[in-house]
């Protein structure tokens, strides 16, 4: 919690400076920091959901969350640097594309383990599936 | 036309070859085998007889020289290229000889005044250390010696092969026949063509072999894998005697090849009978290798059971050829053997005593081929004792025609045995002149050949032998091995006439039913097996058990196959040897003609005698070349003019001439009638009276009255069976050679088995125990302490990390997580660090 209570100061530590207008310009045009951030924060998010929820279906969802950071920081690196004029300024927007077919595949795949998991155990609770040991 | 001479040994060694390598492969047929195989032999021959007419009569001929293929560089390779070799024997002789030549030199010079003041002659030499290069090189050698062989070896050896494509016929070995037959051509023709002691070794043992691997032809009979052992063995014994005198050779003259060696021997002085010199002992070492080879007396065994080899085998390498082999060595080191008075004796006595023994037991054997075999050991004992009496020419002369009967004689036995579907045992033939008219008539040839009967060539030769041997100066006691020799060729008469009576005159026996006893132990033996009598016939005699006279064989299925004349491959070599064996004596006339106005030796260069002279040695002047020829030399050394007064080293030189012989049989019996020609003539008639009196002694035993033998057999009932049973020498060596080797192996064959082994097993015993302690002291002590503290600590730690593994993904995925941060923040610190609130 203090983790993501820093993080969150630091998003607003521009706008605790007082002024409205700077804020608002922050809003309009956020500059790379502030993607950075709603990035770890997702990110964060997904990794606390993978290891906290017993349903295989929210770890699967979190998951998602988890490339979907990853996905963003991709976009915000690729905005940056076009504002710089890089020659790479595309790769990262590829890259998104990319990552999202992945985690389609990886859904379609993930889904239909879990529905031939569900058909075995009758369960679909990670707890009471202890397979790795054996 | 001589230069080509190096074709005559190489040419049926490519047939050999053609027909060894590819016969089987590439399924030859008969023809074709036959065809490369006696071309070759047949081009060898016709090249021969070119050479030799060039060699002697040519617009370049070289006779009475020795033509060596290397001289003219014709034909030659290094063969055993550059060795140094410290000549360590044959000082003394050779100082001694210097000495003696120089004293004779200098005793020559003086003048009668001189020789009457002062008869010592006072001459030096020093033994200095020698020694030589030797370079034995490959080349072949002509001369009339080897002239001589290779006409009999190439012309005999090619009626032979066309007898044997003939007898051979239907045989699944055929191409294998031809192929070692091929190769013993080639062997034998390197062995009197070389012109080295070298060369010479390799055709010796080449040719063991090819006699070993064809007695053994019908290597699946047991008689004859014996027969074939026991000839290599034998020979191996002589080959031993042989090796050794070539090495002393070699000691002695620093070369190997025989024009270097002759030309130094020559001057070597001559060794009285009795005094044991080197010349002597290389003699003796050759000797021993003659006797291997020739079957001479102790080592003759091998020579009868050599006949289970195939019959045209016994012809070309029993009888005309490779068992001449002896004669050809002893003749070519004549200057060796001449220069030992006591090998001569040796050698005559040993020839006299084979001719004898082995003519005695010729009389009471009863397989057609045995009986020539021991005949062809007798006729070899009569060429020993010519050379033994200094006749070396007529030696080679009885090879010669020898080799014509004899061959004859034994593709005629082929034929008959051919003919008679594969009997070989003269009680059950007889009559076969109304079968077989040309093998008939043209073993008459033959057998009024070898019985000396005029003018068939063995008559020729003979009486030369016998002649020679009453007449020698060369050795005492002549007059002993002429009356040796005359008994023998009575013998030799009557064993002929007996197997000529036997087989083909008289009763047809083979129409007979088997009456038993041990002629009839094939049919026996067949009523055992259960097989016809023919195909018994072709089984092993030595496998056929022993029966009781008349057991069984009365019953046998008796059914007879008629004799039948040999096609016309086998009759053709027949005529061929008949014609040779009649008219091949002429080339020998000997002096007793001489009142025909022909001369000493009538014939010029064809005669053999003048055709030989240069390679015969003649003590008197010590030099190649005899002015008489063979032995008859003799007389006319007695009467030359010896030096007056010699001094002790001239003394010493003027012996080697033999000059204490006694006074011979001939010149006994020329005192008495005081005419040298009468004499002659005396003894050839006496020689042709003891062929009569043996064929007139065959004739009425055989013919006339054919209960005879059996009545003398019972009468002389303890020499019939010492003759029957071959004097029981087999029996002898069994017991005195073969028993003591196999208990010498035993005996060493145990010290192995108990003593060594034992040794070798206590010791692995030993090792086996204490490998086995180590082997404890391992697995317990070693092993269990290091099972212990892994056992140890694997109980200690293992609740630990178990615990860790509790299976849920999603611990492991924190620890992934708790790894990734932990990465992160090591990685990052420095920036972490920065970035992190101010605690103060």
């Amino acid at each position: 919690m203090s983790i993501l209570l820093s993080l969150a100061v630091l998003l607003f530590q521009e706008a605790s400076d007082g002024r409205v207008a700077q804020m608002i310009k922050g809003v309009r045009s956020p500059d790379l920091s502030k993607f950075l951030v709603i990035g770890a924060l997702l990110f964060i998010i997904g990794v606390a959901g993978v290891l906290t929820r017993r349903n295989i279906i929210v770890i699967f969802m979190s998951i998602e969350l988890i490339l979907n950071a990853a996905n963003l920081n991709f976009i915000a690196f690729s905005r940056y640097l076009q504002e710089t004029g890089s020659v790479n300024a595309y790769a990262g927007q590829v890259f998104a594309v990319f990552v999202i077919v992945v985690a389609a595949a990886e859904a379609a795949i993930g889904l239909g383990i879990v529905i031939a998991l569900y058909r075995n155990k009758e369960t679909i609770w990670v707890d009471e599936i202890d397979l790795l040991k054996w | 036309m001589y230069r080509y001479i190096w074709l005559v040994p190489l040419l049926p060694l490519i047939g050999a070859a053609v027909n060894g390598f590819f016969g089987r492969k590439f399924r030859f047929s008969e023809q074709l085998i036959g065809g490369i195989a006696v071309g070759s032999v047949a081009l060898a021959f016709l090249i021969s007889v070119a050479a030799i007419i060039s060699y002697g009569w040519g617009s370049h001929a070289q006779w009475p020289n020795t033509y060596v293929t290397s001289q003219d560089g014709a034909f030659k390779f290094d063969w055993i290229p550059g060795g140094a070799v410290l000549q360590t024997q044959g000082d003394e002789a050779r100082l001694s000889a210097e000495l003696d030549k120089k004293a004779r030199e200098k005793f020559a010079a003086m003048t009668p005044e001189e020789r009457q003041k002062n008869p010592a002659v006072l001459v030096g030499a020093a033994i200095t250390p020698r020694s030589s290069v030797l370079n034995v090189e490959w080349s072949y050698q002509l001369d009339p010696l080897s002239a001589v062989f290779m006409l009999i070896v190439t012309g005999v050896g090619l009626c032979i092969f066309v007898f044997a494509t003939g007898y051979m016929h239907g045989d699944a070995g055929f191409y294998r026949f031809f192929a070692y037959m091929g190769l013993f051509m080639f062997s034998m023709l390197v062995l009197v063509m070389g012109s080295n002691f070298v060369m010479m070794f390799v055709g010796w043992e080449g040719v063991g072999l090819c006699s070993y691997l064809l007695i053994g032809y019908y290597f699946d009979r047991q008689e004859a894998a014996n027969a074939s052992r026991k000839a290599f063995i034998t020979n191996r014994i002589g080959d031993f005697g042989f090796a050794l005198a070539i090495f002393a050779v070699i000691a002695t003259f620093g070369t190997a090849q025989y024009t270097d060696v002759f030309a130094q021997a020559k001057e070597f002085p001559i060794e009285l009978v009795g005094t044991w010199g080197l010349m002597s002992w290389i003699a003796l070492g050759l000797f021993v290798g003659a006797c291997g080879k020739s079957a001479q007396l102790p080592l003759h065994v091998w020579l009868p059971d050599a006949m289970a080899g195939p019959t045209p085998v016994s012809a070309l390498i029993h009888a005309a050829t490779m068992v001449t082999a002896g004669l050809y060595m002893v003749t070519r080191t004549n200057v060796i053997f001449q220069h030992s008075q006591t090998m001569l004796l040796v050698v005559t006595l040993v020839g006299a005593a084979t001719a004898i023994f082995a003519a005695t037991i010729g009389i009471t054997q009863n397989d057609i081929k045995k009986v020539l075999a021991y005949s062809t050991v007798s006729q070899l004992g009569f060429m020993f004792m010519a050379c033994g009496v200094g006749a070396f020419v007529i030696g080679i002369f009885h090879v010669m025609t020898h080799a014509f009967f004899k061959a004859l004689m034994f593709l005629g036995a082929g034929s008959v045995i051919h003919g008679m579907h594969h009997e070989q045992d003269m009680r059950r033939m007889g009559g076969l002149k109304k079968y077989m008219p040309y093998t008939y008539l043209t073993f008459l040839a033959g057998w009024l050949a070898i019985c000396g009967i005029i003018p068939f060539s063995g008559f020729w030769s003979k009486d030369e032998i016998l002649w020679n041997a009453a007449s020698t100066t060369h050795i005492p006691l002549g007059w002993i091995v002429w009356l040796i020799g005359t008994i023998a060729a009575t013998c030799t008469a009557f064993y002929m006439t007996r197997l000529v009576a036997m087989t083909f005159w008289g009763k047809e026996r083979f129409l007979e039913p088997p009456a038993g006893g041990e002629a009839d132990e094939a049919y026996a033996s067949a009523y055992d097996k259960g097989l016809s009598s023919h195909d018994a016939k072709l089984a092993s005699a030595g496998d056929r058990p022993r029966h009781e006279p008349g057991e069984h064989v009365g019953r046998v299925d008796h059914h007879v196959h008629l004799p039948h004349e040999s096609p016309r491959s086998m009759v053709i070599p027949l005529v061929v040897l008949a014609v040779l064996a009649t008219i091949g004596g002429f080339v020998g006339v000997g002096p007793a003609f001489r009142f025909m106005g022909w001369g000493e030796h009538p014939g010029g260069k064809l005669n053999i005698v003048t055709w030989m002279n240069p390679i015969i040695w003649n003590p008197t002047t010590h030099e190649f070349g005899s002015a008489e020829g063979g032995g008859h030399a003799g007389t006319e050394v007695a009467h030359t003019e010896l030096v007056p007064a010699p001094p002790e080293a001239l003394e010493r030189s003027e012996a080697g001439v033999y000059g204490n012989v006694h006074t011979t049989l001939a010149q006994s019996v020329e005192h008495g009638v005081h005419n040298e020609l009468a004499t002659e003539w005396l003894f050839m008639v006496t020689s042709l009276m003891v062929a009569g009196i043996g064929i007139g002694l065959g004739l009425l035993f055989y013919v006339k009255d054919t209960r005879l033998p059996d009545i003398w057999a019972q009468r002389l009932r303890p020499l019939y069976q010492a003759s029957y049973n071959k004097y029981w020498v087999d029996e002898f060596y069994g017991w005195a050679i073969t028993r003591r080797t196999m208990d010498a192996a035993r005996a060493v064959y145990a010290f192995d088995s108990k003593v060594v082994d034992g040794i070798v097993n206590g010791l692995a015993a030993l090792g086996r125990l204490s490998s086995r302690i180590v082997g404890g002291f391992d697995k317990y002590f070693v092993d269990g302490l290091v099972n212990t503290i892994a056992a140890f600590i694997i109980r200690l730690m293992s609740p630990l990390f178990r615990a860790a593994q509790t299976g849920f993904t999603q611990n492991y995925a924190l620890v992934m997580v708790l790894g990734l941060m932990l990465a992160v923040a090591l990685l990052f610190w420095p920036d972490i660090a920065a970035h992190l609130p101010k605690t103060k």
